[in-house]
């Protein structure tokens, strides 16, 4: 049981997808400009991400593993993305509008977010079994979720702020999430629960 | 369309990196040391010449509705190919950018050309094109790669022999007895080093521009005062 609580705090604060594994960058970049879009990105993102984590679990380990054809675990993850990500979007559509309405202009840019792939492709190499999969992934868009969300934050702040010309817009943006990843390797002192 | 418009476009105008803003990941996450920057920029390179050659080549028979799905399974296998290429003949530099090979296929420069530039433009200007965006591409990640490097390391494309081959040895080089701030090759460093890079080439612009408008305002009418 513990062991599951330290990969979801492992996953969320010490190996932060965005500040430590520099993973998911142009979703963070773009979409962090308005607290409110960054929330619906970080909702649209976990939805999709755990689900992508479970689902290549099993392609990888039923699939692609005993037929020896790990070589095309790439081609086969990101095709399985798209699909979850078209799926998503088709259910949430019929089924829930008011979910579909927050989430839905957020989920086709997902498909561009390396995170997505990324995630599932470290959790062969890590060798987590399904459950462990699935909570890996759940942490890691938690802690994506938190960062668009912290960093959403401090450039609404910014927006206000008498920044030197050369440096407005996007520049800024990354010294100050420079600040915050260096805050994050804090978190490094936290060394068991990676 | 000429050669040399989308060479310039490519290398500095339209750079991947610092003008276009895409594929921040690999650009933040290889870029700690000079050789890996090359390293990681030549395979992106490689990818993404074949894949606009290969999508000009079949933009007539894919129809619009699917292109999408179909140039995401191209790059997917090129790829892949890619990745079994290094990880036989260049299996160091495979150990250090690990994951990052797999995720070029979700660089989405090498997705973007296709769909601005391949789709619309004949096999060989697209060969061109990706040529020109691939080499702005390693030019940004081996400049920002060796900047992170001296800062944090104090040395020049270190173990370039080991990852890239023994030819590579006469880049390899050590400054002083200093060892660097560490600080600058993880994440928190390539973050301030490209939001500075950033601030540098923007305030150089503007300077350009200023300059521009003094020569210009001799033989013009003053305008209103710009901020």
């Amino acid at each position: 049981m513990t062991s599951y609580i330290f990969i979801i705090i492992g996953a969320v604060l010490v190996n932060n997808v965005v500040f430590v594994r520099i993973l998911g960058l142009c979703p963070f970049m773009g979409v962090s400009k308005k607290l409110e879009t960054a929330i619906g990105m970080g909702a649209a993102t976990t939805f999709v991400l755990t689900l992508a984590c479970g689902t290549s679990y099993l392609i990888d380990h039923y699939l692609l593993e005993p037929f020896d054809l790990a070589f095309m675990r790439t081609l086969a993850f990101i095709v399985v993305i798209a699909a979850i990500v078209q799926l998503t979007e088709l259910v949430i559509q019929k089924t829930s509008p008011v979910l579909h309405q927050v989430l839905g202009i957020y989920l086709p840019l997902i498909t561009t977010n390396c995170a997505v792939l990324g995630i599932p492709l470290l959790n062969v190499g890590l060798r987590h079994d399904l459950l462990e999969s699935l909570l890996f992934g759940f942490g890691s868009s938690i802690g994506f979720t938190m960062a668009l969300i912290l960093f959403a934050g401090i450039r609404e702040r910014l927006d206000g702020a008498d920044v030197p010309v050369p440096f407005r817009g996007t520049a800024i943006a990354m010294v100050t999430a420079g600040f915050m990843s260096l805050a994050f390797m804090g978190f490094a002192g936290l060394d068991r629960f990676h | 369309m000429n050669a040399a418009k989308l060479m310039r476009d490519g290398l500095w105008d339209n750079n991947v990196v610092f003008a276009q803003l895409l594929a921040m990941c690999p650009t933040m996450a290889v870029t700690t040391s000079g050789t890996n920057g090359l390293g990681m920029g030549l395979a992106t390179t490689a990818v993404l010449i074949v894949s606009n050659i290969l999508v000009a080549s079949i933009r007539h028979a894919v129809s619009a509705q699917v292109r999408i799905p179909v140039f995401v399974v191209l790059i997917a296998t090129l790829v892949t190919l890619v990745d079994l290429v290094l990880n036989a003949w260049l299996h160091e530099l495979y150990k250090v950018l690990g994951l990052f090979i797999a995720l070029i296929v979700v660089n989405c420069a090498i997705l973007g050309r296709a769909e601005a530039f391949a789709v619309r433009n004949t096999v060989a200007a697209s060969a061109i094109d990706g040529l020109a965006m691939g080499l702005g591409f390693t030019f940004a990640l081996t400049v920002i790669g060796l900047i992170r490097e001296i800062l944090g390391s104090a040395t020049v494309f270190a173990q370039a022999s080991a990852l890239l081959g023994s030819h590579f040895a006469f880049l390899e080089m050590k400054i002083g007895a200093w060892n660097g701030a560490l600080l600058m090759i993880l994440p928190p460093g390539g973050f301030a080093v490209l939001g500075f890079m950033l601030a540098g080439k923007r305030a150089w612009e503007l300077k350009r521009r200023q300059t521009a408008q003094a020569t210009e305002s001799h033989c013009s009418v003053p305008g209103p005062a710009s901020a």
